[in-house]
């Protein structure tokens, strides 16, 4: 948490890691957490978005899956959860929320990596983050942070029926886009989860803004398929600063938009 | 949609070379996914206007070099989980990178996006004629179902010959 002071003022939350292999996520956790550290006095709007706000940041959001990736397999997406009656592990934490959760979109076969799980919330992975978000009650923005695919998605994903706020979703994303592009020319797309990737059931930010969050994100970073999960070091700080500058179009319009 | 046959797709699209951002191409394409029949790999016209880059003297050196390696090339997690890859391996990489193309076009449906995860290992199989010849096993990455299928091929080179995948 990083606070500036005050009692449950309205906050942002990040989280990287939610599916291990997409290395490229934690990493860039990390260097947010530095960049708020280290300028949280000297860039103006970081400064003031934490004058009015919190930001949380959860940054290994599947440690099981982490280890895993380091020391048994590298493509690793799931939790490492044991499903009954069946030998294969992992529920995806990204399908194992509570909207439209087990329809299209996720997969109802333990091994596979879509599985959504036995129930909602199966996960404790999940579990803690509802919890956190329902007891705070004053969460005004969630990101979800992913790889890969440069992409900056809205709900919803589990239907096609476009969310009531999509049109200033639209116009965020699209500030959020040329932000980031600004940096360093990297090019992404954005739109609705369902339109611009696949349908995705059971998926976080379905279910944060079915929680009344408006400002409901998901980002997929760096690459576009030539390195895909296996993206190279050297990438990690340039993702993180572009990102960042997206993060920060996001954050800012949050803060001037109390609701 | 074309009845009875399947859907197809009209393409303008620009290639562009991955080792030179500056270097492109235009292309025209056609790709007919055909109905049913999961087997029948979709049907792929293409038009490049204009021409493809002259690789021969990178070919030549690549070529001769293997050639002259006193053991068979072998290796492992290209990339490493890292993302890094010795510079030696990087022709090793490419020419998987175009012989996974072949793969991923006889496996596509209009339900499919794959792309080349990683080599897990590489192995020069020794010839008796001009061509090289190597066995790959690479993790292929399957966007829609998010599935990692790994896959055995067999690829067969020289420079004045195109890419040939035997499964």
């Amino acid at each position: 948490q990083f606070s500036k002071g005050g009692t449950n003022r309205p906050a942002i939350w990040i989280d990287t890691g939610i599916h291990s292999r997409e290395w490229v996520t934690q990493a860039s956790g990390v260097w947010f957490a530095k960049k708020i550290v280290l300028d949280h006095e000297s860039d103006e709007g970081l400064a003031s978005i934490l004058d009015e706000m919190d930001i949380f940041l959860e940054i290994v959001t599947n440690p099981d899956g982490f280890v895993f990736t380091h020391t048994q397999n590298r493509m690793w997406r799931k939790t490492r959860s044991r499903n009954s009656g069946s030998l294969c592990i992992g529920v995806d934490p990204n399908r194992n929320w509570d909207a439209g959760f087990g329809g299209s979109g996720a997969s109802g076969n333990p091994c596979s990596e879509t599985y959504h799980g036995p129930y909602a919330n199966s996960e404790p992975e999940v579990k803690a983050i509802v919890d956190f978000v329902k007891n705070h009650g004053n969460i005004k923005a969630f990101i979800s942070i992913h790889s890969y695919s440069q992409l900056l998605l809205y709900p919803y994903g589990y239907t096609a029926t476009p969310a009531p706020d999509q049109k200033e979703l639209d116009e965020i994303s699209k500030k959020a886009v040329a932000a980031l592009s600004s940096l360093y020319g990297t090019k992404y797309t954005y739109g609705s989860i369902i339109t611009t990737i696949y349908q995705a059931s059971g998926s976080t930010v379905d279910w944060t803004y079915n929680q009344g969050i408006k400002y409901s994100f998901t980002f997929e970073l760096r690459d576009t398929g030539r390195y895909g999960f296996l993206l190279p070091a050297t990438q990690i700080v340039p993702t993180a600063q572009e990102t960042w500058l997206a993060l920060k179009v996001i954050m800012l319009h949050a803060r001037d938009h109390p609701y | 949609d074309i009845d009875d046959v399947g859907h197809k797709y009209y393409l303008e699209l620009v290639l562009e070379d991955v080792l030179d951002k500056d270097s492109t191409v235009n292309c025209t394409a056609e790709v007919l996914y055909h109905l049913g029949n999961k087997n029948i790999p979709p049907g792929v016209q293409f038009t490049i206007e204009g021409e493809l880059k002259n690789t021969d003297e990178a070919d030549n050196l690549f070529y001769n070099r293997i050639k002259s390696l006193e053991k068979e090339l072998v290796a492992e997690n290209i990339p490493d989980s890292h993302g890094n890859m010795s510079p030696e391996m990087e022709p090793i990489r490419l020419l998987a990178w175009a012989a996974s193309g072949y793969v991923i076009w006889q496996n596509s449906t209009e339900n499919t996006k794959f792309q080349l995860a990683q080599i897990k290992h590489v192995k020069q199989v020794k010839r008796s004629d001009e061509y090289l010849e190597f066995d790959y096993m690479i993790l292929l990455h399957e966007m829609v179902s998010q599935e990692i299928i790994p896959w055995q091929m067999t690829v067969l080179w020289h420079p004045q010959h195109s890419v040939q995948v035997t499964q």
